[in-house]
């Protein structure tokens, strides 16, 4: 039975040191979350549309970059999502959401963290340096970093199952997740373009790893919850998206497939001959036209792949409703944006530019390419794949295309800066982040799945928050409001 | 269960004749998009770090996951 889609985002950040001799990127990562947590307790303002502004508050004595006891660089926000150093990348993991539009609300609130990280970090850092940030998941170099996708699904579901379909899933939804990518890597031959920038990077099918040998489907087991009842699927496949609909569409769509599988929906078997080879055929050929092979000989290519998941996630929300892919109303809007964007990848991807991230960022590069007679190995084409994710609004060439009016948005951005300080309300991140806003002093420790208060007198107390669910605005909003200290607040949830 | 509509494909004849018009409006359209796309190159161009190769080989990244 399909459990509630609960779903969220952790996205691992390309970051740089410039204007340092010997760039350390873990200190760089510290320096710059370390950076932000201060400026949020401290209040500092920004006048933030003059970034080129030296905006430092104090001069730093001498040259030494500031002594960071980097092993402390892990925060809990009062939004309830997590920001860290992970191997050697800054990393926003976003609260726990419902459903994919408050995920990509809550994915876009990280963007603007960061931004604000950076800008913060300034006053922190030698003058001439600058921390920058980039959302993207490769550096033309073999190294690839993640943007995972994780979600609640019903632990009575074979996992079998689960890999049987999520193995053409995957490999198909490139088609519409691919945050584009020049050129290849791990020796793919890659002339020109291609859609993901993950794809080369995976060598097999299921697996445990994260940093190599990846598998396309995860088996990581860490649930976070009940795990009787809830598995995480950790999903590390997928490219970091800033077009706001592509990230709509890769988690609502996943969402509604992993139910289904949850429900036994899916009457197919859509295995693939070889997975890995196809995700990146399907990954190296822009014009959507590819074929793959299946187990049973056939071959098609990933957009009809991707209808026939459609075809059946319609009849599923005919059958069953898709309450528990976020509600009937943000599934409808999923399905049907699938279907649109389906049919314009079919008819002429170029007019899905603003949509889809590796439609948007192609049209500038060839756009660039006729202009200045450019060859694919060209540096200022790979500059172009790169500065398209730079988190700075003013350096961003996917921020330039927003502000050219070149991008469909989904979200408000008055919604967003609230997302940045305030949690979601239908999940227990509401009760890990109001207790954060409320009585950070008290918060010896927070994880996803408890919170540690100093109550004012031994022993600390424990409070266990195994139940995504629970600990919402609905359950526990009037005891924030009620509730003048922490040891009141443990006292009223244990009656 | 929420109704949802199909949206009817139109019949060959309609579709000709919207075809014809469309090709039409498709050509304004993209000549249009072409002016828009070279001031939109100029300002990217204005935003650009300025040595492509020096940027672009000095972007290492240690692996993640």
């Amino acid at each position: 039975m399909a459990v509630p889609k609960v779903c969220g985002t952790e996205t691992e950040y390309g970051v740089v040191l410039r204007g340092a001799v010997d760039a350390n990127p873990v200190l760089a990562s510290s320096v710059l979350i370390n950076s932000y947590v201060e400026h949020r307790k401290v209040g500092w303002d920004f006048d933030d549309e003059s970034p080129g502004r030296d905006a430092r508050g104090y001069q730093r004595e001498g040259s030494q970059p500031p002594e960071i006891e980097t092993h402390l660089v892990n925060t809990v926000l009062t939004n309830g999502a997590r920001y860290y150093v992970d191997h050697a990348h800054p990393e926003y993991s976003t609260p726990e959401c419902v459903n994919a539009l408050e995920l990509v609300l809550a994915d876009k609130a990280g963007e603007r963290i960061l931004a604000r990280s950076m800008r913060a970090a300034l006053r922190m850092l030698d003058p001439g340096q600058e921390v920058v940030v980039y959302k993207n998941n490769s550096d033309g170099k073999g190294n690839s970093y993640g943007c995972h996708e994780n979600y609640l699904v019903d632990r009575q579901v074979p996992f079998a199952s689960l890999v049987r379909h999520l193995l053409p899933w995957f490999v198909t939804r490139q088609v519409f997740t691919g945050a584009g990518k020049v050129g290849g890597e791990a020796g793919a031959a890659v002339e020109g373009f291609q859609l993901s920038q993950r794809a080369d990077f995976f060598e097999e099918e299921v697996g445990l790893e994260t940093t190599l040998k990846r598998p396309i489907v995860n088996t990581r087991d860490e649930p976070h919850g009940d795990p009787q009842q809830y598995r995480r699927l950790h999903v590390i496949v997928g490219d970091a998206n800033l077009c706001e609909v592509a990230t709509f569409l890769k988690i609502g769509t996943t969402a509604i497939v992993l139910a289904m599988i949850e429900d036994g929906f899916i009457d197919k078997d859509w295995s693939l001959a070889a997975s890995v080879p196809a995700l990146r055929e399907v990954s190296h050929d822009p014009t959507c036209r590819a074929t793959v092979e299946l187990v049973d000989g056939g071959r098609m290519t990933a957009v009809e792949l991707q209808w026939e998941f459609l075809r059946l996630a319609n009849k599923y929300a005919d059958e069953t409703g898709l309450e528990g892919c976020g509600g009937d109303d943000i599934g409808m809007l999923v399905l049907e944006r699938w279907e649109q964007v389906l049919a314009g990848l079919e008819r002429d991807p170029s007019t899905l530019a603003g949509q889809l991230d590796w439609v948007t960022k192609l049209g500038v590069i060839d756009a660039y390419r006729e202009r200045d007679q450019l060859a694919w190995g060209d540096p200022k084409l790979a500059l172009l794949d790169l500065q398209y994710h730079d988190v700075r609004p003013h350096r961003s060439l996917y921020e330039r295309l927003v502000q050219a009016g070149k991008v469909e948005r989904l979200l408000d951005e008055d919604a967003v800066t609230r997302a940045m300080t305030e949690p979601p309300e239908n999940t227990r991140a509401y009760f890990r982040g109001r207790c954060l806003e409320r009585w950070a002093d008290a918060v010896v420790a927070a994880n996803w799945d408890s919170i540690i208060l100093d109550v004012g007198s031994d022993p600390l107390r424990r409070v266990p928050m195994m139940e995504p669910l629970k600990g919402t605005r609905e359950h526990v909003g009037r005891l924030f409001d009620e509730c003048a200290t922490p040891a009141e607040l443990v006292e009223r949830l244990g009656s | 269960m929420p109704e949802r509509e199909r949206k009817q494909k139109p019949a060959p004849k309609e579709r000709t004749q919207e075809e014809a018009v469309e090709t039409a409006e498709a050509t304004k359209q993209g000549e249009k998009i072409k002016e828009e796309l070279d001031d939109l190159l100029d300002e990217i161009d204005s935003v650009l770090e300025s040595n492509a190769e020096d940027f672009v080989r000095s972007y290492v990244q240690k692996g993640g996951q």
